[in-house]
């Protein structure tokens, strides 16, 4: 139970209108994105400034009570998941663009503006590259506390590679400005390093981004094939060849007859898997590199092709793909979605291993796949009304998180640890590592009370001694479970 | 070593191959100098998934012959790393000050590429960052924090790094105006075009100043042909150049200076006619990336009190951009802060008690002392 006093204090700061406490009210806020996680607040607290925000933190560090920072709860690793007892802050009210500095190729922005909206204040010529699905209504500071992704990374890179300076609330309240619009600030980059922190080492209340000129020329196909394995040769051969595609997707059967049924985006929904690649440049550069991809396609024995004639078509091609997650409800009515990532060589052997556990433990298994930096996306289809069917789906999922760490990849490629893996950070991580980790969070936090059960599989105190050297779980491979 | 040093509290100053020795606070002389030399490896490379693993002291430029007999090359281009210039500057050395060159342009910085990293720390922790795919949000980013943090944090082992394809072709469009308006006007309009230049520098020598775009790939010339053209709407005298590989090697060349003093200026791009004006009224020469704001200024032979007063005249002149002193004669650093401050500086702080308790890891050197 949050303290009377402490919740007058809030009414204070924001407004009585902008703080809740009703049991009801507060159901909207009890899950994100992973919605099979549930934890109702204590209370939640909706600031309409950056001020309000510091308040907030600071009383919160008197009572030393802890708190989540929440955008849009588009998260799908729990990261925006209320802690018990805890004060749930609720940035959505801090959704102004505060500048377009177009001449500098910035734009700065409260933490609540969508994805969506910075390309759409700087377009038509220019763009904000990262673009995860849920762009539409995910926020920036979300995008910023994950290091959000999208189907443009492999050549444009993260959120992390966009983000040039942050105005940020640390857990006692004080107000750090970490770098800027100009790059190279003398001294650690923080910027870099809260990036990606999911939370614990603070807010993000002002946040300044870089953008980018739309090239001049597109070219968006996709080649159909009869499996999986032959898209992935011809992504093998793509890269290969020294071409680096602005996007480069494949989808599996399944994952196309979900789309398809909802969409109606044209995919024929007989064909084993679909590549879909995207080259941006000049238009020469566009023209050269098209007739190299076509001949990928063909030599990887592609059963048929679909170029996009314009920009409409584009975007069809692209809402398919971008819909996938969502129209996955067609096939399964639940499912739970993977993030794990591989090197992208070890593709073949990594889904035939996919395939097996989805046999073992009878279930399908969808493959959405950012194909150039090896994202894979299995979303494993279960159905929560039959006893014990989540528990296993959650099995067989951690199993396929392991498979891909055990060929060389990670946990998480975008979506973040949250709750949701934290339990597998020992199957990436030693002891000495998490200790490495656990002091930055010190540095930031020391009381923890920023985002407090995220991130790091068991809890751990502030000034700990790290321990002695303990053989690297990598080196014992496979003997990680999950819980 | 680091936990003996640690223990004892001596002093450790960490050396790749010196190239950046002298850069940073001049400080109180090591006990312990600490050499990654003989931490020379390609750990892996990983050509279809396109990373790589390096040892700490593997100089740069055989990284990079090592890569090119797969057509590929870690994206970066810092003076004393390309072959030919010796087996000088190390991986961890560039990773560590957060070295670029003009490729950073398209690339990014060393931040933007490494994807983990191995440390050892003053207790000894021997710990791991990241990962080796080119994707991965695993664990908070220590790579990126232990990047251009001058080894004050503590030791980089190993460093994973994501490579890119070779382009095959190049070729550069050049400007040329003594006008630094001009020249502002002109590689605005590049980095604001549609056509997505590799590189994009500018140079200011004497009152002579070059606007130029480098171009690769498939069909590079079609890119650099628009580019003339948009140089030469912004007044300038334009052409295209196909042996290009000279003039870029210069311009990497000039942020380097064995005599002089170099103050490099995180500025705003729109600001590159004053960055150009300061230059001239100090007589610096200065090369830059045009696009990202970023200039290095030459201040030229001079005695001390002219240079250290050219550098304050410099820093006044482009107040509040952050004007970093990094080669200058060991009298000029004595004379000026070679950092200036930075607000996060009470955060770094506590970053740098958390990583380095004993505060034994190039000390002094850093931002505020650190």
């Amino acid at each position: 139970m949050i303290d009377d006093r402490l919740v007058e204090r809030f009414r204070h700061i924001c407004g009585p209108e902008h703080v809740l406490t009703d049991r009801h009210e507060l159901r909207t806020y009890e899950s994100d994105g992973l919605r099979h996680y549930r934890t109702p607040a204590a209370l939640a607290v909706l600031p309409g400034s950056a001020d309000e925000v510091r308040q907030i933190v600071l009383a919160c560090h008197g009572a030393k009570v802890p708190w989540v920072a929440r955008g849009a709860g588009t998260g799908l690793s729990g990261g925006a998941i209320p802690v018990e007892d805890g004060v749930l802050v609720v940035l959505t009210r801090l959704n102004r663009i505060l500048e377009v500095d177009l001449d500098n190729q910035r734009v700065v922005v409260e933490p609540c503006v969508t994805n969506a909206a910075i390309s759409k204040a700087v377009g038509p010529t220019h763009f904000y590259p990262p673009d995860p699905s849920s762009q539409v209504v995910s926020t920036i500071g979300g995008n910023v506390a994950e290091n959000a992704g999208g189907l443009h990374c492999f050549k444009y890179g993260f959120t992390t590679n966009y983000v040039t300076g942050l105005e940020i609330v640390l857990s006692d309240g004080e107000v750090a400005t970490l770098g800027g619009k100009e790059l190279d600030r003398p001294g650690y980059d923080l910027v870099g390093t809260f990036v990606g922190s999911e939370g614990t080492l603070g807010i993000a209340t002002r946040i300044t981004l870089r953008v980018t000129p739309e090239a001049e020329g597109h070219r968006t196909m996709v080649g159909y094939f009869d499996s999986i394995e032959q898209a992935g040769q011809a992504v093998t051969d793509i890269v290969g060849a020294g071409m680096v595609p602005a996007a480069i997707e494949i989808m599996d059967k399944l994952t196309i007859e979900a789309t398809e049924n909802w969409t109606h985006a044209g995919y024929p929904v007989d064909v084993g898997a679909a590549l879909i690649v995207e080259l941006d440049g000049s238009e020469a550069e566009c023209d050269a590199r098209f007739d190299d991809v076509m001949e990928i396609y063909e030599r990887n024995g592609a059963t048929g092709t679909r170029v996009a004639e314009d920009e409409d078509e584009r975007a069809l091609i692209w809402k398919a793909r971008k819909a996938a997650f969502a129209a996955m409800g067609y096939v399964s009515p639940y499912y739970y979605v993977q993030d794990s990532v591989i090197p992208r060589t070890r593709l073949a052997e990594v889904l035939k291993r996919i395939d097996g556990l989805s046999r073992d433990y009878g279930f399908k298994v969808a493959n959405v796949f950012h194909a150039g930096d090896g994202n894979l996306h299995p979303l494993v289809c279960y159905d929560a009304r039959k006893e014990g069917e989540l528990e296993r789906a959650e099995e067989l999922s951690g199993k396929i998180v392991l498979a891909c760490v055990e060929a060389g990849g990670s946990i998480t490629g975008e979506h973040g640890v949250g709750l949701d893996k934290k339990q597998l950070m020992t199957a990436m991580f030693s002891e000495q590592d998490l200790q490495a980790f656990q002091r930055l969070r010190c540095a930031f936090d020391p009381d923890q009370l920023a985002n407090p059960g995220k991130v790091m599989p068991t809890p751990r105190l502030c000034g700990e001694v790290p321990g002695p050297y303990r053989k690297h779980p990598l080196e014992q491979a496979g003997v990680a479970e999950r819980f | 070593m680091m936990r003996a040093a640690g223990a004892e509290g001596r002093r450790v100053r960490i050396r790749g191959g010196g190239t950046k020795w002298s850069w940073g606070r001049p400080a109180e002389p090591p006990e312990v100098d600490v050499s990654t030399e003989r931490l020379d490896r390609v750990v892996e490379h990983n050509e279809g998934d396109l990373t790589a693993v390096f040892e700490a002291g593997l100089p740069f430029a055989r990284a990079q012959e090592a890569l090119a007999n797969a057509g590929q090359m870690v994206a970066l281009d810092p003076p004393f790393g390309l072959p030919g210039e010796g087996d000088r500057a190390t991986i961890g050395g560039v990773v560590a000050t957060g070295d670029s060159g003009p490729l950073r342009h398209r690339y990014g910085a060393p931040r933007d590429l490494i994807l983990g990293i191995t440390v050892a720390l003053s207790d000894g922790t021997v710990a791991r960052a990241g990962g080796k795919v080119i994707k991965n949000v695993a664990g908070y980013d220590l790579a990126k924090l232990f990047t251009g943090s001058f080894g004050t944090l503590g030791l980089i082992v190993e460093v994973v790094m994501r490579l890119h394809p070779r382009p095959p072709e190049t070729v550069t469009a050049v400007g040329v105006s003594g006008d630094p308006d001009a020249l502002g006007e002109a590689a605005s309009a590049v980095a604001h075009s549609p056509f997505g230049p590799e590189c994009l520098d500018v140079s200011w020598d004497g009152g002579h100043g070059e606007v130029m775009a480098r171009f690769v790939g498939a069909a590079p010339e079609a890119g650099a042909r628009e580019v003339v053209k948009l140089l030469e709407r912004a007044g300038l005298d334009a052409r295209l150049a196909a042996d290009d590989d000279d003039r870029w090697n210069r311009q990497r060349a000039r942020q380097r200076s064995a005599d002089g003093a170099v103050v490099r200026v995180s500025g705003l791009a729109s600001e590159l006619p004053k960055v150009l004006r300061s230059a001239r009224e100090v007589g610096a020469s200065l090369v830059g990336r045009a696009g990202l704001g970023l200039s290095w200024m030459t201040l030229g032979e001079g005695d001390v009190p002219e240079l250290v007063s050219n550098i304050e005249e410099v820093r006044r002149r482009l107040h509040p951009f952050p004007c970093v002193v990094l080669d200058a004669p060991a009298e000029v650093r004595e004379k000026v802060e070679v950092w200036g401050d930075d607000g996060a500086l009470p955060l770094m702080r506590r970053v740098k008690a958390r990583f380095d308790g004993p505060g034994v890891c190039n000390p002094g050197i850093f931002v505020g002392g650190i």
